[in-house]
C-alpha cells in the first residue's frame, strides 16, 4: 500500500483495485493489504474475503479535516500511524482536500480549497473534526475570520457524515473541563442532523483512526457504534477486562505505590487509580508505538483518556472505589468520581490557589492534584 | 529463530511468570483448530494484534512452535515471512511495511496459506503471458522459407 508514492496520484474516478494493478501490485500483494487492512479495521480474519471483495471496488472520498480548540496531538498521532502511512493515507486512501498542518496552501487558497471541495463532492465529502467548539465567545477560536462554531455549520452541511477525532472533538475534552473558560462543546452537540463517529482518545490510537476510515473507504458507511458513538470494534470492550494485569485485580494482588513490590512485580494498578474498570478503548490489545505497550505495560495507571469528562473524574491517581476522603469531609460528597466531583476539585482547588497565590505561596502538582485540600 | 522483532524491546519473561497465561489457551487453539483442518479440512486463522498478550507472551508462543520446514519470504508492498512452525499445518505469516516495522501477524491453520499459493488471476495471466511470448519469438512462415532456401 505505501509502494504508491505521490507522483502517481489516483484519478477521482479509479478503483483501489485498479490502482493496484496499474502499479504493478500483484494479486498476493492485495491479499497482504486486505488481511492487514482486516486487521486495522478490528474485522475477524474470516472477513478477509469480504474487505477484498469491497476494497477490489473502493474509490476515494474527499475528506476535509477541520481544527477547532485542539493541540494538533491527534494530527501527529494520525501521522505516526506504521499501518498506513500519512502518504498512502492522502495520495491512495482519501482525497484529503483540506487540513491546516498538513497542507501546502494557506490564507485565501487553503479555504478556496475548502470550498471547492464542499462544492464538487456535495453530500459525499467526510468530514472531520479535531478539538472542541467555543460557544462562550466567537472569538476565542477562529480561522480565516470565520468562528469555529460557523465554519463547522457550513462545512457539515453538505458532509456525508462526520468523524470527531479525539475527546476533545468527541465529548469536549480538556476545553470543557471544568471551569469550561470558553463554554467548550463536543461537535454532537452542535450538528444533530449527520451520522458522526466518536473516535475520542487523547489522542486517538493512531490505527484506530486509519482503521475507522478504512471502513468508510472499504463499505462506504461508518462502522457500528456504541452508546456514545464511538465504533464497537474498537471501543466495544473496556480496558479492564482485556488487561494482561487483570488476573492480578483477581487475586487482590495491587501495587500501592510505584515503586514497591507490587509495582514491581506488575501487579494491578487500581489502586493506583487506574480508571481501566470504565474505559472503553483499544489499547490492551493494538496497543501503541508500532504494537510496543500501552501505558498499564509501562507501569502507569489507564488515566481513561477516552472517555468524557475525563478531566474532572477526581484526580488521575484517585482509586476509583475510594470515597473521595477530603472532598467528601470537606463537601459531603459520597462518590469519587464524576462531573459533580470534578467540579468540587476545581472549586475546591481555586480556592486554595487563591489563598496561595495571595500569600505568595507556591501550589505543588500534588495541591493540584488533590483539589489542594491536602 | 527470528520472531521476536516486535518484543525485543520488551521485558522477558518465563511463560510460568504469572501473567494472564495466554500462551497456553492460545496453544489450545491452535490444538483444536488442527483437529478440525485434520477431520473436515477447515481452516482458522489468528490474528496475535486481537489478543492482549502479556509482554514476552508472544515471543513464548512463537518459540514454542518453532520452526519447520518451510521457510518464503515474499518480497510486495514490503516483506512478508511465511513460515511452517514446527507443528504441520501451523503456519506464521508475519506482514511488514517498507520501513520494515510490523503490520501484522497471523497464525494460520492451513495446509498452505493462500498467500503462499499461486493466485488464480495470476496462472491465467501468466499462461496468456508465456503463449505471447513464444509467439512472438516463432518464425513466420516466410522466415522458414528463407531459412531453408538458404540451406
Amino acid at each position: 500500500m505505501t509502494a504508491i508514492k505521490a507522483e502517481s496520484r489516483r484519478p477521482a474516478d479509479e478503483t483501489l483495485g485498479e490502482a493496484l494493478r496499474s502499479h504493478g501490485i500483484s494479486r498476493r500483494g492485495f491479499l497482504k493489504f486486505c488481511a492487514t487492512t482486516a486487521s486495522l479495521m478490528a474485522l475477524p480474519p474470516a472477513m478477509i474475503p469480504v474487505v477484498a471483495s469491497a476494497l477490489e471496488k473502493a474509490r476515494r472520498p474527499s475528506v476535509i479535516w477541520l481544527s477547532f480548540q485542539e493541540c494538533t496531538g491527534c494530527t501527529e498521532s494520525l501521522t505516526r500511524s506504521h499501518a498506513t502511512t500519512i502518504e498512502s493515507l492522502i495520495f491512495d486512501h482519501i482525497s484529503l482536500d483540506y487540513h491546516h498542518t498538513l497542507q501546502a496552501a494557506s490564507g485565501t487558497a487553503a479555504e478556496a480549497a475548502r470550498e471547492a471541495a464542499m462544492r464538487d463532492n456535495h453530500g459525499q465529502y467526510l468530514l472531520i473534526v479535531d478539538g472542541s467548539i467555543p460557544l462562550g465567545n466567537p472569538g476565542y477560536s477562529t480561522i480565516a475570520g470565520v468562528s469555529n462554531l460557523d465554519m463547522l455549520r457550513e462545512t457539515a452541511e453538505g458532509a456525508a457524515g462526520i468523524i470527531a477525532i479525539g475527546t476533545c472533538a468527541a465529548y469536549g475534552g480538556l476545553p470543557h473541563a471544568a471551569p469550561n473558560p470558553t463554554g467548550a462543546v463536543s461537535v454532537s452537540e452542535i450538528i444533530t442532523d449527520k451520522p458522526i463517529v466518536n473516535v475520542p482518545g487523547c489522542p486517538p490510537i493512531p490505527v484506530v483512526i486509519t482503521g475507522v476510515l478504512t471502513h468508510f473507504l472499504t463499505f462506504g458507511t461508518l462502522p457500528e457504534l456504541d452508546s456514545i458513538g464511538r465504533p464497537m470494534a474498537f471501543y466495544g470492550q473496556n480496558i479492564h477486562d482485556r488487561c494482561y494485569r487483570r488476573s492480578f485485580y483477581d487475586r487482590g494482588l495491587f501495587a500501592e505505590t510505584f515503586d514497591d513490590e507490587g509495582a514491581r512485580k506488575g501487579w494491578c494498578l487500581y489502586k493506583l487509580g487506574c480508571k481501566g474498570p470504565v474505559t472503553y478503548n483499544a489499547c490492551a490489545t493494538t496497543k501503541w508505538n508500532n504494537g510496543t505497550s500501552f501505558p498499564i505495560e509501562s507501569g502507569h495507571p489507564c488515566l481513561g483518556c477516552s472517555e468524557p469528562d475525563f478531566w474532572d473524574m477526581g484526580g488521575f491517581y484517585r482509586t476509583l472505589s475510594m470515597p473521595t476522603g477530603h472532598f467528601s469531609t470537606a463537601l459531603g460528597y459520597g462518590v469519587a468520581i464524576g462531573a459533580a466531583a470534578g467540579l468540587a476539585s476545581a472549586l475546591l482547588g481555586r480556592s486554595e490557589r487563591d489563598k496561595a497565590r495571595s500569600a505568595h505561596e507556591k501550589v505543588s502538582v500534588d495541591d493540584l492534584d488533590k483539589g489542594g485540600s491536602s | 529463530m527470528n520472531f521476536t522483532d516486535a518484543t525485543r524491546s520488551r521485558v522477558e519473561i518465563s511463560a510460568e511468570a504469572d501473567l494472564t497465561h495466554n500462551v497456553r489457551p492460545l496453544l489450545h487453539e491452535i490444538r483444536h483448530a488442527l483437529q478440525q483442518l485434520s477431520q473436515t479440512g477447515e481452516t482458522h486463522v489468528i490474528d496475535l494484534r486481537r489478543i492482549p498478550m502479556a509482554p514476552g507472551e508472544e515471543a513464548r508462543i512463537l518459540e514454542l512452535l518453532g520452526e519447520g520446514e518451510i521457510k518464503a519470504t515474499l518480497t510486495v508492498l514490503g516483506r512478508s515471512t511465511i513460515i511452517e512452525t514446527a507443528y504441520a499445518g501451523v503456519w506464521i505469516i508475519t506482514h511488514y511495511n517498507e520501513s520494515d516495522e510490523i503490520l501484522g501477524r497471523f497464525i494460520e491453520i492451513t495446509d498452505a496459506p493462500a498467500i503462499l499459493k499461486s493466485q488464480k488471476e495470476e496462472i491465467a495471466l501468466a499462461a496468456a503471458q508465456l503463449f505471447k511470448m513464444l509467439s512472438a519469438d516463432q518464425p513466420t512462415k516466410e522466415e522458414t522459407r528463407n531459412d531453408s532456401d538458404q540451406s
